[in-house]
């Protein structure tokens, strides 16, 4: 097992954001945590890269307890978080530059695979918000480490962009089949990608349900509008509607 | 062409107001020692070159030197101090303080500790050009996009890769605004600095033609010292071009 949180909780002053939290990401699993806004999910990232420490319970990567360390995940951001004053190659070796020797030729070959070769010397400015999102994946991918965690990567693209960076996502995860730990509050992105889905309560957050996805991979864009897939979405949609507040 | 088109404005309403100074001066026939006219000014000019190169030269030395010591100094301040929180909360209102001080009448003192030579010139230009250093630097530092910065501390970054990774270069556009205005500052710094004792540069020249009445050398002098405000300011505005890639997201 890669990651796992053990019942955490966690308060901020006398607020309470999470509560009994217990999650697992296993060896090239592909899991979405999916919740309302401000349910704390930036929070759980918080922990799981080691900006924040749980008040209680454990989080463990491959079995060692990794609380307040820093860097032991792939990360990828809301916004793509490029370095503007860095061409698109240079932003995606950031990562490996922090902890070693920057290795270009393996970074030029992934922009090749993922159609961004001709951007290799651009700068940020110059890109669309996918390609965007397409470097800051990449650079988290390179950064060596098992897993990654994915914070509502498409939530800031417009519906076309978004179903095409979730079949990219998707391509590329097949060839690589590294464990992924994804936020969303979009249910149908979470039912197209993932294997498993966490469904978490308002704040307090807590596990309202852990959901199997039952569809094969690798997922067509037709799965989108098949009968199975419509079931699962509205009971994940009946789920998680008593936890949207009304008013918000 | 572009160039013109932007700039064409000012450079017909600055002919403009020289053309009406030359009128005014000529017309009313106001005597040369009062306000001579721009021509007897340019013609004082192509005059006084030989001569007076050498003292341009010297006031030129001395304000790059002074600028490179005053602009490292500040910077180094204002990383010490991003570094060390707490101690600039200490301190940085000293400076600000520091900075309501003319620098003019700190020359007597700085006679009487440090003589006339080189050194009590390169601190005032030093003191007029690190202030601007400090507080860009601080600022940029600052600013910092939050997001970059939390992706950077996720990513496992030590304060130092932070800092040269990320702090520095996002606070380059606003160093270069500082040392922009530093470097004009530090024309002006030699110039006073040469008031205090020198036996050349465009200061000296200057107090010379005052006290003999050679009103256009004075204006001769004041031009000289824009165009080399000028030209330091073009200068770090052509390194700033090649220093800063990408253009910045707002």
């Amino acid at each position: 097992m890669l990651l796992k949180m053990n019942h955490i909780e966690k308060s901020f002053g006398t607020t309470q954001v999470l509560h009994d939290i217990s999650i697992h990401v296993e060896d090239g699993e592909f899991v979405a945590l999916l919740g309302p806004s401000g349910s704390g999910k930036s929070t759980i990232f918080n922990l799981i890269g080691g900006m924040a420490t749980p008040d209680e319970g454990t989080i463990s990567l491959n079995d060692k307890i990794i609380h307040g360390q820093k860097g032991l995940i792939g990360y990828m951001p809301q916004q793509p978080s490029l370095f503007p004053w860095r061409t698109v190659i240079e932003n995606v070796v950031l990562m490996q530059e922090l902890s070693g020797k920057p290795n270009y030729e393996e970074a030029s070959e992934w922009l090749e695979k993922v159609g961004l070769r001709d951007f290799e010397k651009s700068y940020p400015i110059e890109l669309s918000g996918g390609m965007k999102q397409r470097v800051a994946f990449i650079r988290a991918l390179l950064s060596k480490q098992n897993l990654l965690c994915l914070d509502e990567p498409f939530s800031a693209l417009d519906e076309f962009t978004r179903i095409e960076m979730q079949k990219w996502l998707l391509s590329v995860w097949e060839e690589n089949r590294k464990s992924i730990l994804f936020v969303t509050h979009s249910i149908e992105e979470a039912i197209f990608l993932a294997d498993r889905i966490y469904i978490l309560t308002k704040r307090p957050a807590t596990i309202k349900e852990e959901i199997k996805v039952p569809f094969a991979r690798p997922r067509e864009e037709s799965l989108l509008n098949t009968n199975e897939f419509f079931q699962l979405k509205q009971k994940l949609f009946n789920l998680l509607k008593d936890e949207i507040e009304v008013g918000e | 062409m572009k160039w013109i088109r932007e700039k064409g404005g000012a450079i017909f309403l600055l002919l403009f107001i020289l053309c009406c100074w030359e009128l005014i001066v000529r017309l009313k026939e106001v005597p040369g020692w009062l306000l001579p006219a721009p021509t007897v000014i340019f013609s004082e000019a192509i005059k006084a070159i030989p001569t007076f190169s050498t003292d341009i030269l010297s006031t030129t030395q001395l304000a790059i030197l002074g600028l490179t010591i005053g602009s490292l100094v500040g910077f180094i301040i204002a990383v010490s101090l991003h570094m060390m929180p707490k101690v600039q909360k200490l301190v940085y209102p000293l400076l600000i303080l520091s900075q309501n001080i003319p620098i003019i009448v700190l020359a007597p003192l700085l006679i009487i500790w440090f003589g006339f030579g080189l050194l009590p010139k390169l601190i005032i230009i030093g003191l007029v050009c690190f202030f601007p250093i400090v507080v860009a630097a601080l600022d940029g530092f600052k600013n910092t996009a939050p997001e970059l910065k939390y992706y950077m501390e996720m990513a496992g970054a030590s304060k130092s890769q932070l800092f040269w990774k990320l702090e520095l270069p996002h606070s380059l556009p606003s160093l270069f605004s500082g040392l922009k205005i530093s470097a004009t500052y530090s024309v002006m710094g030699a110039v006073i600095s040469e008031w205090l004792g020198a036996k050349k540069g465009i200061g000296v020249y200057m107090t010379l033609s005052q006290s003999s009445f050679r009103t256009d050398r004075v204006f001769v002098a004041i031009f000289t010292i824009m165009l080399l405000s000028v030209i330091v300011f073009g200068l770090l505005r052509l390194v700033e071009r090649i220093v800063i890639k990408g253009k910045l997201e707002r």
